[in-house]
C-alpha cells in the first residue's frame, strides 16, 4: 500500500479550484488509497449489529439489504427527532463558505466535497427531498436530489473522510459541527451494515476482551511486565504496578494503542513511573485494568449506542474494584466520551467518590459529577505543588512543540494544562503558528477511525496542514519532537512525520514528564526512555542491553 | 447558464411584473395592499413558531458545546470564560457574542498554498463586514419603516432616523432629486451589502460551487425590496401620507386603499410579503435556530453536572462476569485476580461470593 502512494513533491499539488461540474453531476469515484476496507462481517456480528456481510467498496453491488431506502428514511426521520443538533444543523446552514477552506481534508486534497458544507448538503440534499416543501417543489436546482445507490456511495466514501475533528465548527456562524453531521451519517450507514473494518474490528475486540487491540488479560500484563523491564535498564528502578486491584485508590483507564505499539509505549512507561513514584513517596495506589483496558471507544464512530456498551466498562470496573474515583490517560475522542458523553450515558457514579488528589489535597471541582480525571490535569496539579522532583535537562536533547488534540481541544477545552507541564519538564519548548494550534489545532488526518494501512494517502493529504505547521518550527526553532496527548495521535503523526517532516519524532507528555523525574533510588540516567543520548550525559555508564527480552519472557512465564 | 441563480432571477423579476402589472388594476390594489401583506405576516408567525417549536420537540441527549478556550479546571488556570463558557451567564455572553458580533465570522481566515509548499491563513473578514452591514442595516431599515405601523412615532424610532440621515448630500437634477428628503445610508448600505453577498457568491469560486437556489432568491428579493424602497423614496416620491394611511390601516384592522399610492409601493410591499412568507421555509431561519445551536448554547461544565438524555435507554453490555469467565484460566495463570476461581472438574456447589483470593501479581 504505502509504495502506492505518491510522493509528498505530488501530493502537494492541489487544486482548491472546484470543477465545472455541478457538483451532483460528479459521480463518487471511490478511489484506492483514499478509503478504508469494509467491515469484517465477523466483527460486525459479534456485536449484534445488523446486515453483517462480506462486501466490497470497489464493488457495483454492496449487497444491501432490500429495504435499504426505507431503513435510511425511516433512520434519518429518527434521528431528527432524537437529535436537536442534526435537525437544526440540517435546517439553518447559510452555505455561507466560512468553513469551507478550515477543513484538513480539504486543504489536502482540494476535493470540494471535503469541504465541511458539502460533506453536510451530502446529508442534507436528501433531507430536503424526503422532508422538506421546498426541496420537493424545486428539487435539484434547490440542492435537493433522492436517496440513490451513487449517493449512498458517495455519503459512504465521504463520511469515512472526516474525522470528526469539529474545526469547522469553530468558524461557522451557527455552530455547525460537522462532526454531528458525520456521526449521524455513519450511525445510518451501521444501519445497513456499512462500516470500515478498522473500526467494526476494534469495536468487537473491546467488547470482547476490554481493549481495541484484542489483547487478552494475561498479555495485557506481559506487556506492563516489559515495560517494567525497559524501565529498569534505563533507571535501574523496578517499578511496582497493579492489575485488577481491589480496593486500590485510583482506576487508571488509557488507551491500549499505548501499550502496544511505539511511540505510545514510552507514555505508558511514563504512566507506570509516575505511578511507581507516587506510590513510594506518598503511598498512592493506583490499579489499572484488563476487563477496562481500553480508554478509547471505536463505538463513538460506529452509532452512540454502540459508544456507550464499549464506554459502560469504565464505570462497571471502577464499581467492581471499589476504587474512590477513575484517572483516564492522554487520549483524545475517549476524552471526547468521557467529557461529554459517559456522565449522561452511563453514569450517575454515585457509587464513586467526588475526585480529591491525595498528594495535594486538590479537588477537582470540574470532575465532580463523572468522577473522572484526566491525567493531565493530575500531574499539572502535583507539579504546581511542587511534588514533583524533576531533573529538566534530560530533555535537553528535545526540542517540543505541541499539538492539540482535535477531541481535547474542541470537546473539552483543555489546553493550558498540557503546556504547563511541559513546560515543567523541558527546556525547549516552542509553539507553532496560532492559527493552527489550541482551538484551531488541525487534526492529524486519521482521527475518528481512520488510521488504517490502506488509506495512506488520504492520511498524509489529511495531515498536510498538521504536518506543514510542524515543519515552519522545524526550520525556524529545529524542533525535533511533536508531543501531543491522545494515542491516536502517537500511532499516526509517526507517519505523518515521516513523510512530510522526517527530523521530527512523536511523543506523549507522560513520556516527557518520566525522562524529567528523579525515580526514587534511580541511577544516573545515560539515555532517555528511548535509550537515546541524553545531552551531557555522554559519559555516563550506559546499562547493557541485550538481556530484556529473555528475562521479561522468563518472568512472563512464571 | 447556471440555473441555481437564473431561475431565482427570474422568478424574482416575474414577482415584480406580477405586483407592478397587478398594482394598475383597481381592484387587485386591495389584493396586493391587505390580502397578501395581512396573509403574509400569518404565514410568518405561524411558520416561524411552526419551526422553532418543531427544533424544540427534537430532544438534546447529549451537551455537545464546541469548546473554543481553556477549560474551567484548576483554580490557577486561567479559564476562557466566553469561549468555553462554565455557567449559564457564560453562555449568555457567548450568545451574545455570536448573535450581535458575529464572533465566530470574525474568526475567518483564507487558506493559501504557496511557493515551496507552504500554508499560510491569514485573517479574512470581508465576510464579516459584509455579513454585519447586511444585517445592522436591515435592522436599521426595519426599525425606521416602524414609523409606519406606529402613530406616534417612537422616540426610539425618530433617533434612529436621525443617526441614519446625518449623512446629507443634495443632487438636484430634474429627473433625479437626491437629499431631500434627507439620505438614510441605511438603504444603501443594505443594498450594498446585498449585492457584495451576490456577486461572493458568483466570483468565489468554492462559494459559487455550494450555492443554490435559495441562496440567491433571497439576496434577490432583498435587494428588490432595498431598490424599490430607494427608488420610491428619491426618485418616484411616493406620498408618504396615503402610504402611513394604507400601512396604519393594516395595524388598526380597518384595512383601506388610499388614492395615489405609486405602483412601486405595491411592488415593494409584495415583494416584503413574499419574504416574510418565505422566511420560515427557509435558510433564513437562522435567525431562529442560532439560538437552538447545540454547540453554542451549552455549558461546558459536563463533568461537573450530569445532563440527562430523555431517551437513554439500557444497551446490552459485555459484562465482567462474561469476560472472565471467557479468560479465568488465562487470568489465573498469569497471576492476575479473579473473581471466581476455576473449578475443579467434577461439578461442584457454584463458587461461594466470599472474597477471591487476591494474589498480588507481584512476587
Amino acid at each position: 500500500m504505502a509504495d502506492e502512494t505518491p510522493k509528498p513533491e505530488e501530493l502537494i499539488q492541489i487544486d482548491h479550484r472546484p470543477p465545472k461540474t455541478d457538483w451532483m453531476e460528479v459521480p463518487v469515484n471511490i478511489r484506492k488509497g483514499m478509503y478504508c476496507y469494509a467491515s469484517n462481517p465477523k466483527s460486525v456480528e459479534y456485536v449484534g449489529l445488523p446486515h453483517a456481510r462480506e462486501w466490497n467498496p470497489l464493488d457495483e453491488d454492496w449487497k444491501l439489504p432490500e429495504n435499504w431506502q426505507e431503513i435510511i428514511h425511516e433512520g434519518f426521520k429518527e434521528r431528527l427527532e432524537k437529535f436537536r443538533s442534526f435537525k437544526v444543523f440540517m435546517d439553518i446552514c447559510v452555505r455561507c463558505g466560512a468553513c469551507a477552506d478550515k477543513c484538513h481534508y480539504f486543504i489536502g486534497t482540494g476535493d470540494p466535497k471535503n469541504m465541511p458544507v458539502l460533506r453536510a448538503e451530502l446529508l442534507r440534499s436528501v433531507y430536503r427531498n424526503d422532508f422538506t416543501r421546498m426541496g420537493k417543489i424545486l428539487g435539484k436546482v434547490n440542492g435537493a436530489r433522492p436517496m440513490t445507490v451513487d449517493v449512498l456511495k458517495e455519503w459512504w466514501y465521504y463520511l469515512f473522510q472526516c474525522t470528526e475533528c469539529r474545526r469547522c465548527s469553530v468558524f461557522c456562524p451557527y455552530g455547525i459541527d460537522t462532526a454531528e453531521i458525520t456521526i449521524m451519517g455513519r450511525e445510518l450507514l451501521n444501519l445497513l451494515g456499512l462500516n470500515i473494518d478498522w473500526i467494526a474490528t476494534p469495536v468487537a475486540n473491546c467488547y470482547r476482551t476490554g481493549n481495541h487491540l484484542g489483547i487478552q488479560p494475561h498479555a495485557f500484563k506481559d506487556m506492563l511486565d516489559f515495560f517494567v523491564e525497559d524501565i529498569e535498564e534505563v533507571t535501574s528502578v523496578q517499578v511496582d504496578y497493579s492489575i485488577n486491584k481491589k480496593g486500590a485508590d485510583i482506576l487508571f483507564i488509557t488507551p491500549s494503542g499505548d501499550v502496544f505499539a511505539d511511540p505510545g509505549t514510552y507514555t505508558a512507561m511514563g504512566y507506570l513511573m509516575l505511578f511507581h513514584y507516587l506510590k513510594e513517596k506518598y503511598g498512592l495506589d493506583v490499579t489499572w485494568s484488563t476487563y477496562g483496558s481500553e480508554g478509547g471507544n471505536f463505538g463513538f464512530f460506529t452509532s452512540h449506542e454502540t459508544m456507550k456498551r464499549l464506554n459502560a466498562k469504565m464505570y462497571a470496573e471502577a464499581k467492581r474494584l471499589g476504587v474512590k474515583w477513575i484517572l483516564g490517560g492522554e487520549c483524545g475522542h475517549m476524552w471526547r466520551v468521557i467529557n461529554q458523553y459517559m456522565d449522561t450515558m452511563n453514569g450517575p457514579a454515585d457509587f464513586l467518590e467526588e475526585p480529591v488528589s491525595p498528594i495535594t489535597g486538590t479537588k477537582f471541582e470540574n470532575a465532580k459529577s463523572n468522577k473522572m480525571v484526566h491525567i493531565a490535569e493530575f500531574t499539572s496539579d502535583l507539579i504546581m505543588h511542587g511534588k514533583l522532583e524533576l531533573d529538566l535537562s534530560r530533555n535537553d536533547h528535545l526540542k517540543v512543540t505541541f499539538h492539540d488534540s482535535c477531541n481535547p481541544a474542541r470537546g473539552m477545552g483543555i489546553f493550558e494544562e498540557p503546556r504547563y507541564i511541559i513546560n515543567h519538564v523541558c527546556n525547549n519548548f516552542y509553539e507553532m503558528p496560532a492559527n493552527t494550534i489550541r482551538e484551531n489545532t488541525f487534526c492529524c488526518g486519521s482521527g475518528a477511525g481512520l488510521n488504517a494501512g490502506e488509506n495512506m494517502e488520504l492520511r498524509m493529504a489529511g495531515g498536510l496542514p498538521r504536518a506543514n505547521a510542524v515543519k515552519y518550527v522545524h526550520e525556524k526553532y529545529g524542533v525535533n519532537m511533536l508531543a501531543c496527548i491522545c494515542a491516536i495521535d502517537r500511532a499516526a503523526l509517526p507517519s505523518l512525520m515521516e513523510y512530510w517532516v522526517p527530523e521530527v519524532d512523536v511523543t506523549g507528555v507522560h513520556e516527557l514528564v518520566a525522562n524529567a523525574l528523579i525515580m526514587p533510588g534511580e541511577n544516573e540516567r545515560a539515555t532517555d526512555l528511548r535509550r537515546e543520548d541524553i545531552t551531557g550525559r555522554e559519559g555516563v555508564e550506559k546499562v547493557e542491553e541485550g538481556e530484556s527480552e529473555g528475562e521479561s519472557e522468563e518472568q512472563a512465564d512464571e | 447558464m447556471n440555473l441555481r441563480y437564473t431561475i431565482p432571477l427570474i422568478a424574482v423579476i416575474v414577482l415584480f411584473l406580477i405586483a407592478f402589472l397587478g398594482a394598475q388594476v383597481p381592484g387587485l390594489q386591495y389584493v396586493f395592499g391587505v390580502v397578501i401583506p395581512y396573509l403574509a405576516l400569518i404565514t410568518f408567525v405561524l411558520g416561524f413558531a411552526y419551526r422553532v417549536i418543531g427544533w424544540s420537540r427534537s430532544a438534546v441527549p447529549f451537551k455537545i458545546p464546541t469548546t473554543a478556550g481553556q477549560q474551567k479546571s484548576l483554580p490557577w488556570i486561567k479559564h476562557s470564560k466566553f469561549d468555553c463558557p462554565a455557567n449559564t451567564w457564560q453562555v449568555v455572553v457567548r450568545m451574545a457574542l455570536e448573535i450581535l458580533t458575529f464572533r465566530s465570522l470574525f474568526r475567518n481566515t483564507r487558506m493559501k498554498l504557496k511557493e515551496g509548499a507552504r500554508i499560510s491563513y491569514q485573517l479574512e473578514l470581508f465576510l464579516w463586514v459584509g455579513a454585519l452591514a447586511f444585517h445592522y442595516a436591515f435592522l436599521v431599515v426595519l426599525i425606521r419603516h416602524l414609523r409606519f405601523f406606529i402613530e406616534p412615532v417612537p422616540f426610539v424610532v425618530q433617533l434612529i432616523e436621525n443617526v441614519d440621515s446625518f449623512f446629507r448630500m443634495e443632487i438636484i437634477y430634474p429627473v433625479f432629486k437626491f437629499g431631500l428628503p434627507g439620505v438614510f445610508i441605511s438603504g444603501f448600505v443594505l443594498l450594498a451589502a446585498v449585492s457584495y453577498l451576490f456577486l461572493r457568491r458568483l466570483f468565489v469560486h468554492q462559494v459559487k460551487y455550494i450555492s443554490i437556489a435559495s441562496d440567491y432568491f433571497p439576496l434577490f428579493l432583498i435587494f428588490g425590496i432595498a431598490l424599490s424602497g430607494i427608488f420610491m423614496r428619491y426618485v418616484t416620491k411616493v406620498d408618504v401620507t396615503a402610504v402611513k394611511e394604507l400601512t396604519m390601516g393594516l395595524v388598526t384592522f380597518q384595512p383601506t386603499i388610499p388614492a395615489g399610492v405609486d405602483a412601486v409601493f405595491f411592488v415593494h410591499i409584495f415583494f416584503v410579503s413574499i419574504l416574510l412568507a418565505y422566511f420560515p421555509f427557509s435558510k433564513l431561519m437562522h435567525l431562529g435556530g442560532v439560538f437552538l445551536s447545540p454547540t453554542r448554547n451549552m455549558t461546558t461544565d459536563t463533568r461537573v453536572r450530569r445532563h440527562i438524555n430523555p431517551w437513554n435507554y439500557p444497551v446490552p453490555v459485555h459484562t465482567y462476569d462474561e469476560y472472565e469467565d471467557e479468560f479465568r484460566e488465562k487470568m489465573v495463570e498469569a497471576g492476575l485476580p479473579v473473581e471466581k476461581m476455576p473449578q475443579p472438574a467434577p461439578a461442584e456447589e457454584p463458587a461461594s461470593d466470599s472474597e477471591p483470593e487476591q494474589e498480588e501479581q507481584k512476587e
